[in-house]
């Protein structure tokens, strides 16, 4: 495992060393190096740490060779051209990708020093500290309520109705749906508008108190105003929970992340904190997707 | 012309040609529904033309003097006496009675109008009024058969009128002084078959169907759904899954004679279960509606949105907590629309029940499983066979019963989907 991490340490700091020259017309395949990922990409004592990371789906490698450190209550944003990875990646952390039959993880991924992909791991204690929320707001076709205390009740979390009435009520204020919602908890979910459905999605998510909180690009089918209420809510999450956040939008992921991962055709390309890669980019292709030259 | 021009003028002479062409689609949708509704038009028509006339009686209401002397009887309760008594005489005599014109010598002519069958109502009745005995009493009694179609069918040339000349007259007399009247065939509701077309009723056939598809539903529901969630939710993709997927899909166009075979093969001779019976019966019928069941149940797991699964899973909940929570309660009312029309298909079944024996001749309405039984499709099969025509009219009643049946079950279906069904 040490010698493992030295080896990477060293490969990723290889490109700072020998610059490659920047040609407009070489496809990107020539300038991407395996495995090298420029920028800081380890943290010290991290939530996740991800060691040489492959997701082969049937015979295509869809990831390649990943290694990354999620750092603790950190946000990071996960950014990229569409079919970059950035998804299956993020669907590692959770072991999503486990009811895809044709999708094989390799690689060393560790939560808390605990391997994800032990074959003794319980996914469902995994998932239960590694929440989730998706592109589209799929709550439940059930009450707002029951929405919220699915997790606890599934998870046995709380033993009393006052319990379950608690957890609910702090959820939904987290999430900055308590107001909306507190006068209409047994109406359906889904009568509600998308914004409003994807911060129920998010309460739901928080119901089971987990460590991590993954999420596929929150606000891609939501209005700005939308939008702008899920950033403030990732903004005010990130002081007890690790957020990762896959967006399509390069301001999203200036506004809310601390760190930002630039992906591209499977591999991590650059991290480096936010700022720094929206205003001084370390790699040519960060420097071009930034920029809009492909997307 | 410059080229927009153009090309709008092309545009707007192919617009006559699409909108010609809308048109004429749209008519051949209307011809394709107007031959369909006119078959089923006719469909409806022949059957309630001819079975209408199944739903009523001819009786024959007169004061019947139960006269002890007579019958040979002085005591109603000793059953020794009553197998002896004679309760055919009185009805005659009630019927000479009322009839003025007939004299000793027609004596069979007059009691031929009778229902073979009619002294066993006097006889019944004596058996649970003993005191009746040297009473008068007015009865109403079913007519003979012969009576009942020429009441019903004088004018009709399909049906041959088997009473003589006098005997028309005496009926004729009768309906006018009102002692031989229609009503209500309840007979035809509330007994199982007989040899005579005044007493064959439906019950037998009803309660039989009944039996039959409560064994096919608690079977085939529970079986089908089982496997249907295994296969979609469970079953890991490999060549043995899609096997059993070929297979199922050809099953479900097997001929049901074919499962008729397996069931006579399998259950009776290879068990020794019983013949004509309705577990043997529903067991067959659940090989044969189980696909139906398993494919509907199949293709309503698919349509439960995958983002619902991922959400569940993405909590931490199980796979048995997700299917139980998630998807079954999404699925259940396209799951259940399948196995209603499955069960409707089962419903309507002649063929396979042929081989197990249902075919019989069965008079008492089942009392259970294990009883012998006949259902609604095969009696319609056994009477629409028979040379009389009063048998003919009550097959089509029969007919209208199970179509009955039929529509109910389906509107159920669509009531039960409506019911349950989540708005999104």
């Amino acid at each position: 495992m040490n010698t493992m991490n030295t080896t990477v340490t060293k490969e990723a700091a290889m490109p700072d060393e020998t610059p490659v020259p920047v040609q407009e017309e070489r496809p990107a395949e020539t300038i991407i190096q395996e495995g090298a990922t420029v920028g800081t990409p380890f943290a010290d004592d991290p939530k996740f740490k991800l060691r040489n990371v492959e997701v082969f789906y049937g015979q295509d490698r869809a990831i390649k060779n990943i290694s990354l450190d999620i750092a603790r209550n950190e946000v990071i944003a996960f950014i990229g051209p569409s079919g970059c990875g950035k998804s299956t990646f993020l669907r590692c952390l959770n072991r999503m990708n486990d009811s895809i039959d044709i999708c094989r993880v390799k690689g060393d991924l560790h939560l808390d020093d605990e391997n994800i992909y032990d074959p003794k791991r319980d996914v469902v204690e995994l998932r239960a500290r590694v929440g989730m929320v998706f592109q589209k707001p799929n709550p439940f076709p059930k009450s707002i309520y029951d929405n919220v205390a699915y997790g606890p009740r599934i998870h046995g979390l709380a033993n009393r109705k006052s319990d379950l009435d608690d957890i609910v009520e702090n959820s939904l204020r987290k999430a900055g749906l308590w107001e909306e919602a507190k006068d209409r908890l047994d109406a359906t979910a889904t009568g509600m508008s998308g914004g409003q459905q994807q911060r129920l999605c998010i309460a739901r998510a928080i119901a089971v108190s987990p460590e991590v909180i993954l999420m596929d690009e929150p606000c891609s089918a939501l209005d700005p105003i939308a939008t702008a209420k899920v950033e403030e809510l990732i903004a005010e999450m990130s002081e007890s929970y690790t957020i990762v956040i896959v967006t399509h939008s390069m301001q999203q992921a200036a506004r809310v992340s601390h760190r930002t991962a630039y992906f591209h055709l499977g591999h991590l390309v650059e991290v480096n904190e936010t700022n720094k890669v929206f205003t001084a980019p370390e790699h040519e292709l960060t420097e071009s997707y930034i920029t809009g030259r492909f997307g | 012309m410059s080229d927009q021009s153009k090309q709008a003028e092309i545009v707007r002479q192919s617009l006559k040609r699409r909108y010609r062409k809308e048109r004429r689609f749209r008519a051949y949708g209307i011809i394709a529904i107007a031959i369909a509704l006119s078959a089923l038009v006719v469909l409806f028509a022949d059957i309630i033309g001819k079975g209408h006339s199944a739903f009523i009686k001819t009786t024959i209401t007169m004061d019947v003097d139960i006269d002890g002397e007579m019958m040979y009887l002085d005591d109603a309760s000793d059953e020794r006496q009553m197998k002896m008594a004679d309760f055919v005489e009185p009805l005659i005599q009630a019927l000479m009675r009322e009839i003025p014109g007939a004299g000793e010598s027609d004596r069979d002519a007059v009691r031929d109008l009778l229902n073979p069958y009619a002294s066993n109502q006097l006889r019944d009745a004596l058996k649970e009024y003993p005191d009746l005995l040297g009473t008068t009493q007015t009865m109403e009694l079913l007519s003979h058969t012969n009576v009942d179609v020429y009441v019903k069918h004088a004018g009709d040339d399909n049906y041959s009128i088997k009473l003589n000349q006098q005997q028309r007259e005496w009926v004729d007399q009768l309906v006018e002084k009102g002692v031989v009247d229609t009503s209500f065939n309840d007979v035809f509701f509330s007994r199982g078959d007989s040899r005579d077309p005044s007493r064959a009723g439906i019950l037998g056939a009803i309660v039989g169907s009944l039996l039959t598809m409560a064994v096919t539903l608690v079977l085939s529901f529970p079986i089908g759904v089982a496997a249907a969630i295994y296969l979609e939710e469970f079953a890991p993709q490999n060549k043995l899954t899609d096997f059993i997927e070929v297979n199922i899909n050809n099953l479900a166009a097997v001929p049901s004679i074919i499962f008729g075979l397996l069931g006579l093969a399998v259950f009776i001779n290879l068990f020794g279960m019983p013949r004509s019976v309705p577990v043997v019966g529903g067991l067959v019928l659940t090989l044969m509606t189980l696909p139906t069941i398993i494919i509907s149940s199949r293709a309503a797991i698919k349509s439960v949105p995958p983002s619902i699964r991922e959400a569940a899973e993405g909590i931490g909940a199980s796979k048995m907590q997700v299917v139980l929570h998630h998807v079954l309660p999404l699925a259940l009312p396209g799951m259940l629309t399948g196995s209603i029309i499955g069960m409707a298909q089962a419903l309507g079944e002649t063929a396979p029940l042929l081989l197990i024996g249902m075919v019989a001749f069965i008079v008492d309405v089942p009392g259970g499983f294990l009883d012998s039984a006949t259902v609604l499709p095969v009696q319609v099969f056994l009477w629409a066979g028979s040379p009389e025509l009063a048998f003919i009219e009550r097959a089509s009643a029969a007919i209208m019963v199970l179509l009955a049946f039929l529509i109910s079950m389906n509107a159920l279906a669509i009531w039960m989907r409506k019911r349950l069904e989540r708005r999104w």
